[in-house]
């Protein structure tokens, strides 16, 4: 049984804080969590909600039946209920004027006055709920003390114990602890994944929803010894990333659609220069400015064909936060193996869901710069384009060997980086760029397949809508007949192929799921593949895709 | 040995251009102050300016229109120990990269800019540039330039820039002086060089800027930002070439305690059990 939890308010009122203590309460207690948030794009006011699903059980998507509301105000009330499941509970203050049987109607201002603190009337209603739920108060005093010091630690304890007096006990819920787990959001994630690679210069311009990366590696750029640095705007960003690269650092950028617009001729500029380069993009509705607090997973082929003329470049879709760890990790690995631009992709759902995973095994890394070993300092004929069978050039740090020197060129260049306007040079510098994706092709990771293996409709999504529609085959084969699978592609560009086929062979059915209204994934499959989808699910409002949606979509489908 | 440190590249320049001396000055600053060719990097962008990279045997960067500076910064970020130089036109500087002069003047990174100003588009071939004077013809001007021209100096000035100096490519002797010390200032050294183009600008001709430019004063204070103003001004009858202003301050590198001491980032291993404890606070 997952249950799912609302905490609304107006911006402002700390419904963040609240909606933090109650996760890490949960966490803590050994139970599997995953977590949206929706904000509004402004500071005060306007109404903001956390949707906080907890269970014994593995959980990969957000839901839109709620099991209980916490009500900061009326309008959170009000908006929500119409999804309140029968007998579920909404938790308000007395002040709140509104009628509902399940409404626990409680003096929580007036606990948190007599507590010394009105602040504090959040953790009241945070104490009734896990009364609602039978839990004990381990965990409670230690994730306080985290957040809080002195009288006013105690103050939040305090309305703990007075909320836990004020209902029943309502729900019966075990815990199953796992190892090691940690309760963590992708943007997180590629941050840590990114210093996890060495990464040295960071730089950026704010974009919502990317900012989460840049503002955690700038929370441990001086333990961490890097350099986090704001740019004047996104083309600045870009360039100083390629610009630190040459110079031999891992560095890395990331931004939304309207700033990697920005950074487009840099995209190119990494391929032809053979420097390597990590840009994270993680998407929101647009175009233009869009809906800036929003989802959506419009930028697809944008991104897949980012830059003039034809590059070497890998798009890396993220699927979730343990994936988004080791993804990062991988694009390093690729942009220096190949010298080329790799971009990680994902989307306000994915930078802003939190959700447990199992704490990341830093022995699975790889760390090789792939550096060449050659002195070249004798033969003094050192050429950073080198023309070899994989088109990849030795690569050497530019300042560290007498007798050599490192020119790159953004004009057309010879092996020794000088302009050439020959048309053979042309020619085979390019076959030489070019010639690295054939070989890149050769390390590609098949999407993940989950369900049915010999399933009869097979769903096709990419990136963070893998979790929502691994828990929708999950609920699909537990409603009967096991004939659901899906494909989670990860890498999108190039295309893996392998799996794909064969499951178009076998498949009834095929039906991608994308955030997009297009069908941007299943285009780029019948470009690449000539394979065709049957029948698509969309969706464009900018909110997130849930498993029942996808469910329902699969379902309504079949009846049609 | 000296004339073999940077051995003389053909260049694609035209007969006569500024740029030559320009290249030869620079070369003769870099003997000057003892750096081997492999120790500097020059990044540059786009235009005849930015070919520079091309014809100096040091490390080069020639990335893209307008881009230098975010290239260049962050290039000495990563390590300290190259010696970090921009040449570019004033196209590339002033127009397409203004937004980065801006702000690279407030980051002051130690790297030295020195802008090939000559007041016209070179290879895109004969358009107004950022520095034409009002009433300057082209093919694209066809009524003159008719917005007024930014002021590179005054601009730096306002700025704060640490170091603010003219020059012009026809007195290679005080060129290699002013390259000499821009190089040397700790912090980012802003050097607009004067030079004439010989196909494209038949008004600000090499007469032109010789009948113009004149050293500053022996007594010239560079450090009294206000008469420094004044001098960054003067454009017309006379122009002042020199040091027009000169502030020591702390660079970027001085206020992050990691960058200014120890080794360059480039040369510092990861901690990864450092960054492993960084998860805990996600437990």
């Amino acid at each position: 049984m997952i249950h799912n939890i609302l905490i609304g308010g107006a911006a402002g009122l700390g419904i963040e804080t609240l909606a933090a203590i109650l996760e890490k309460i949960l966490q803590r207690k050994g139970f599997e969590i995953f977590v949206i948030q929706d904000y509004m794009s402004r500071v005060r006011g306007g109404h903001n909600f956390f949707q906080i699903r907890f269970a014994n059980e593995e959980i990969d998507s957000p839901e839109d039946e709620i099991d209980g509301i916490i009500a900061l105000d009326k309008e959170t009330i009000q908006t929500h209920i119409a999804r309140l499941k029968t007998n579920g509970f909404i938790i308000a203050d007395e002040e709140i004027d509104f009628q509902y049987a399940g409404l626990y109607s409680l003096p929580l201002k007036a606990a948190a006055k007599t507590i010394g603190n009105p602040k504090v009337f959040g953790n009241v209603a945070l104490g009734t709920v896990l009364r609602l739920y039978n839990l004990d108060f381990t965990g409670v005093a230690e994730v306080i003390n985290e957040r809080f010091t002195g009288e006013v630690a105690s103050q939040n304890s305090k309305a703990f114990e007075e909320g836990y007096k004020l209902a029943p006990v309502k729900y019966e819920i075990q815990a199953n602890p796992k190892d090691d787990q940690i309760l963590i959001n992708a943007s997180e994630a590629i941050a840590l994944g990114a210093l996890a690679s060495g990464l040295k210069f960071y730089a950026g311009y704010p974009m919502t929803p990317s900012t989460g990366i840049m503002t955690f590696l700038a929370s441990k750029m001086n333990e961490a010894e890097i350099i986090v640095e704001q740019a004047e705007d996104e083309i600045a960003a870009i360039n100083m990333a390629i610009g630190a690269s040459y110079a031999g650092v891992r560095a890395m950028t990331g931004t939304s659609g309207g700033g990697f617009a920005l950074m487009v001729e840099a995209i190119g500029l990494s391929a032809m220069l053979e420097v390597p380069l990590v840009v994270a993009e993680m998407q929101r509705p647009g175009p233009a400015t869009g809906l800036p607090t929003r989802t959506e997973q419009g930028d697809l082929k944008f991104v897949i064909y980012s830059s003039p003329a034809e590059i070497p470049k890998m798009v890396i879709a993220l699927r979730d936060p343990e994936d988004a760890f080791f993804q990062t990790n991988r694009a390093f690995d690729l942009a220096d193996k190949y010298q080329i631009p790799v971009i990680i992709m994902g989307d306000q759902f994915l930078a802003d869901s939190t959700r447990t995973v199992k704490a990341f095994d830093f022995s699975k890394l790889k760390n090789d710069r792939y550096l060449s070993r050659e002195d070249y300092s004798r033969a003094n004929e050192y050429r950073r384009y080198e023309i070899t069978d994989t088109g990849i050039s030795p690569r050497i740090i530019p300042g560290k060997m007498p007798g050599t020197r490192v020119l790159v060129d953004s004009d057309e260049h010879d092996e020794y980086g000088h302009i050439t306007e020959s048309s053979a040079m042309r020619k085979t510098m390019h076959e030489k760029r070019l010639r690295k994706m054939t070989h890149l092709k050769e390390e590609l990771q098949e999407p993940i397949f989950v369900g049915a293996e010999n399933a009869d409709t097979v769903l096709v999504t990419w990136g963070s809508l893998s979790s929502p529609v691994k828990e929708a085959v999950r609920l699909l084969n537990a409603q009967g007949q096991n004939k659901y699978g899906a494909l989670l592609f990860g890498d999108v560009w190039p295309l893996p192929d392998k799996l794909l086929k064969i499951k178009r062979e076998s498949a009834k059915k095929m039906i991608n799921v994308e955030q997009n209204a297009t069908g941007l994934f299943a285009s780029l499959v019948r470009e690449q593949t000539g394979i065709e989808c049957d029948r698509s699910i969309l969706k464009y409002d900018g909110r997130p895709l849930s498993s029942q949606e996808i469910v329902a979509g699969v379902k309504g489908g079949e009846q049609g | 040995m000296k004339q073999t440190t940077f051995p003389k590249l053909e260049t694609a320049w035209c007969p006569g251009c500024g740029n030559h001396q320009i290249l030869s000055a620079l070369k003769e600053a870099l003997i000057a102050l003892e750096k081997q060719p492999h120790e500097v990097l020059i990044v540059s962008g786009i235009g005849q300016a930015a070919k520079m990279p091309q014809y100096i045997t040091t490390n080069g960067f020639c990335g893209l229109h307008g881009r230098a500076l975010p290239a260049a910064v962050a290039s000495k970020i990563a390590n300290k120990n190259l010696t970090v130089i921009v040449h570019s036109g004033d196209g590339d500087s002033y127009g397409e990269g203004g937004n980065h002069l801006i702000h690279n003047i407030r980051r002051n990174v130690d790297i030295t800019h020195f802008v090939h100003d000559n007041q016209v588009y070179g290879l895109t071939k004969g358009q107004a540039s950022p520095t034409s004077d009002i009433g300057y013809l082209t093919d694209m001007q066809p009524n003159g330039s008719n917005i007024p021209p930014l002021n590179p100096m005054l601009l730096a000035i306002a700025l704060g820039c640490g170091f603010v100096a003219r020059a012009f490519s026809g007195d290679t002797e005080h060129l290699r002086a002013v390259m000499i010390d821009g190089i040397r200032h700790k912090g980012y050294a802003l050097i607009d060089i004067l030079q004439p183009c010989v196909s494209l600008n038949k008004v600000n001709t090499f007469q032109w800027y010789k009948d113009r430019v004149y050293k500053l004063a022996e007594d010239y204070n560079p450090e009294n930002k206000l008469t420094a103003i004044a001098k960054a001004m003067e454009w017309g009858e006379k122009i002042p070439t020199g040091i027009l202003y000169r502030e020591e301050k702390p660079d970027f590198h001085d206020k992050v305690d990691y960058l200014k001491n120890g080794k360059p980032l480039l040369d510092r291993e990861t901690d990864l059990k450092k960054i492993s404890d960084f998860m805990q606070v996600f437990r």
